[in-house]
């Protein structure tokens, strides 16, 4: 038998400029993932649209004082002696059955819309992400017994948990409420954190950190925790509306924010008895947020789009 | 008066002959408690390779050869694998013994592991750059600067061109040759004394394919490296190994220098394999194949576990495990580093 019994090509200069040659051609391909989608996400219009709604309504949640003089909370801004009047010039939206003008109680409450949203959606993010996390991470019986925690909470339906929560600790302002929210909302987070983990750890790049010298803190943060960032994001956008809605559906029965804050739930409840005869008081926060709901609800469908690589 | 000094318990590799091999592997064991039963993928596997070496694992899929890997590495998953028995020695000191923090800084630093498949083996959302200068961060705790500018020049190192230009692209952007070479280069960051490249070039074209081996046979030779090459391809071993190590169903069934092993192998599976080549010579004739597959590991046959499939199989093959035996010339001088676990080494090496 030869020495040698398979010749294998020898290196030379036309088979380097070969692999050269289609690198260049991976490298035109698009950027990182994160980019990728950036670059999808501003040829939208649904995402233009949806941007510009979300602008104007932290505009009004930051600085509600531009855009209209009066203030809600000021002694004298309800005078009953203007129960019920309909939209007029210089109070466009009317007023409401304690005679309080409604476009000013409409623009201050997107202030507690806003920060419910988003105070919800960054401590459902946080819980649910980091237990999520060490479940999927360390696993066994710690994984089991985080998982039957968390079914214990998503079992609780939200009005339930909602009066359950109010009846213990009372409470009528936006904190509370996002509160009751988070404690009932972060199983969804930890479900999608945990399966994301799972998926990810098992992939070649985690042995190849590992077998490289790094350890598990850097393995869990550095390596596997930016693999399952999409998905989160997709999902944290899209809740940012339902929890919004969820406020206003909670105060609208009384369980979640109360007199004397401002919550555009609460409003539509108020007008709800004397809708027949003037619906503007109804109309006009139930219009403000649903607007609202559908930008944030929006904006989540146009990020799933953009980043999920299963949709495309 | 000569003070030996015994506190250094690594010793220092590349300067002359050290005390014994690089890494020796004695009787390592390896099973998979699994709900079907144990599967044991790793039944007593001895190798040991010396700086500047290059031993070759051949084997079919599921003969233990990565098994075998991972356990020097430590990056098995435990459970469900044990490892009930066997010593793994680096530099004389034996690693199963050691603490996790201990193997910890030894991998990537000392040992390194390239991995067949460099696309998932490279995390896809961090840029090559980072990846290549975590290597330094994590084992030098160098600045994220510097940790930058060895990257670009690693990139060169393995010739990646353009490698500034590239240092902040992502795994996916590069083609599948680069990418290995990026392997390569994160292997090499820390100059470790051992490379262990789990099959590097199986998932390559074949141009691509010989230049990732002499790349890498071009910088093992310079570090003056040890370096185990896990491979099931006899053509990649024959131009880069020393020597080389035959594994079936987690045993070793045969060791020989390379160039022996190619013109008188002592084990009917390697003359099997030797002869399942395809060859211009024999153009027009049938190719040869080994019959039957691999064993199931859940229950190798009874005495040498290649007996189903050896056409030289006896009695004796189906009752008794046959030892791995120096295999000697017809005369009975010793062949050095030759050895065969097969009951009829003499009739299948002298014919």
């Amino acid at each position: 038998m030869s020495e040698k019994t398979i010749e294998r090509p020898t290196t030379d200069e036309a088979a380097l400029a070969k692999e050269i040659e289609a690198d260049e051609k991976a490298a035109a391909r698009q950027a990182s993932l994160l980019k990728d989608g950036w670059a999808d996400l501003r040829k939208r219009p649904m995402f233009i649209v949806s941007g510009l709604v979300i602008l104007l309504l932290l505009a009004l949640a930051v600085a509600p004082g531009l855009f209209t003089a009066r203030s809600p909370f000021s002694d004298g801004f309800c005078q009953l002696q203007n129960s019920m009047t309909p939209p007029t010039s210089g109070h466009l939206f009317g007023y409401d059955v304690q005679g309080c003008d409604i476009y000013t109680r409409t623009v201050y409450g997107a202030r507690n819309s806003i920060i419910v949203g988003v105070v919800t959606t960054i401590a459902t993010t946080l819980i649910g992400g980091l237990v999520g996390m060490l479940a999927g991470l360390i696993g066994g019986w710690i994984d089991a017994l985080l998982s039957r925690v968390t079914e214990v909470f998503s079992a609780l339906p939200l009005l339930v948990g909602g009066l359950l929560i109010m009846s213990i600790w009372g409470g009528g302002d936006v904190w509370s409420v996002s509160l009751i929210m988070a404690v009932l909302g972060w199983p969804q987070v930890f479900r999608i954190m945990r399966g994301e983990v799972i998926s990810n750890k098992y992939n070649d790049y985690v042995a190849a950190a590992r077998a490289l010298g790094a350890g598990s803190g850097r393995i869990a943060f550095r390596h596997i925790l930016p693999n399952t960032l999409a998905p989160v994001i997709v999902i944290t956008t899209m809740n940012l509306g339902v929890y919004i809605a969820a406020e206003a559906a909670l105060s609208y029965l009384g369980i979640g924010i109360q007199y004397p804050n401002i919550s555009w739930g609460l409003m539509i409840s108020d007008a709800q008895d004397r809708f027949l005869t003037s619906p503007h008081a109804l109309l006009f926060p139930a219009g403000a947020l649903s607007i609202t709901v559908l930008a944030f609800i929006m904006l989540g469908d146009v990020v799933r789009d953009a980043f999920d690589p299963k949709m495309r | 008066m000569t003070i030996i000094d015994q506190t250094d318990a690594v010793p220092a590799p590349r300067d002359g002959e050290s005390t014994g091999p690089l890494l020796d592997v004695r009787d390592l064991h390896v099973e998979f408690h699994t709900r079907e039963g144990v599967v044991r993928a790793v039944n007593g596997v001895n190798y040991s390779v010396n700086s500047g070496e290059t031993l070759a694992v051949l084997g079919e899929s599921g003969s233990g050869k990565s098994v075998t890997a991972q356990a020097i590495m430590g990056i098995l998953d435990m459970p469900p694998a044990r490892i009930p028995q066997g010593e793994i020695r680096f530099h004389g000191r034996d690693m199963l013994a050691m603490s996790e923090e201990e193997r910890r800084k030894i991998r990537g630093a000392r040992i390194a592991m390239i991995f067949q498949d460099a696309l998932s083996s490279l995390n896809p959302v961090l840029s090559v750059g980072f990846q290549l200068g975590e290597m330094f961060r994590v084992h030098q705790g160098m600045s994220r600067k510097d940790a930058k500018a060895k990257a670009v020049e690693l990139m060169d190192r393995v010739k990646i061109p353009a490698a500034a230009a590239r240092v902040n692209d992502y795994p996916h952007q590069f083609s599948g040759g680069m990418r290995q070479r990026i392997m390569i280069a994160m292997a090499l960051a820390l100059e470790p004394d051992l490379i262990i490249a789990d099959e590097p070039t199986t998932a390559l074209d074949v141009t691509v394919q010989a230049q990732v081996m002499d790349l890498l046979a071009e910088l093992q030779r310079e570090y003056r490296m040890g370096l185990i090459l896990i491979t099931h391809d006899l053509g990649v071993v024959a131009d880069v190994a020393d020597k080389i190590a035959v594994m079936y169903a987690g045993r070793i069934v045969e060791t020989a220098p390379v160039h022996e092993l190619y013109k008188r192998p002592a084990h009917p599976y390697t003359r099997g394999l030797l002869d399942s080549i395809p060859r211009l010579d024999q153009k027009g004739q049938e190719l040869y194949a080994i019959k039957g597959l691999p064993p199931n590991l859940l229950k190798v046959p009874k005495g040498c576990a290649f007996n189903p499939r050896c056409d030289r199989a006896q009695d004796v093959c189906r009752t008794d495990v046959p030892p791995l035996v120096q295999v000697t010339e017809r005369d009975g001088t010793a062949l050095p580093g030759r050895a065969s676990a097969c009951h009829f080494w003499k009739e299948t090496i002298h014919g």
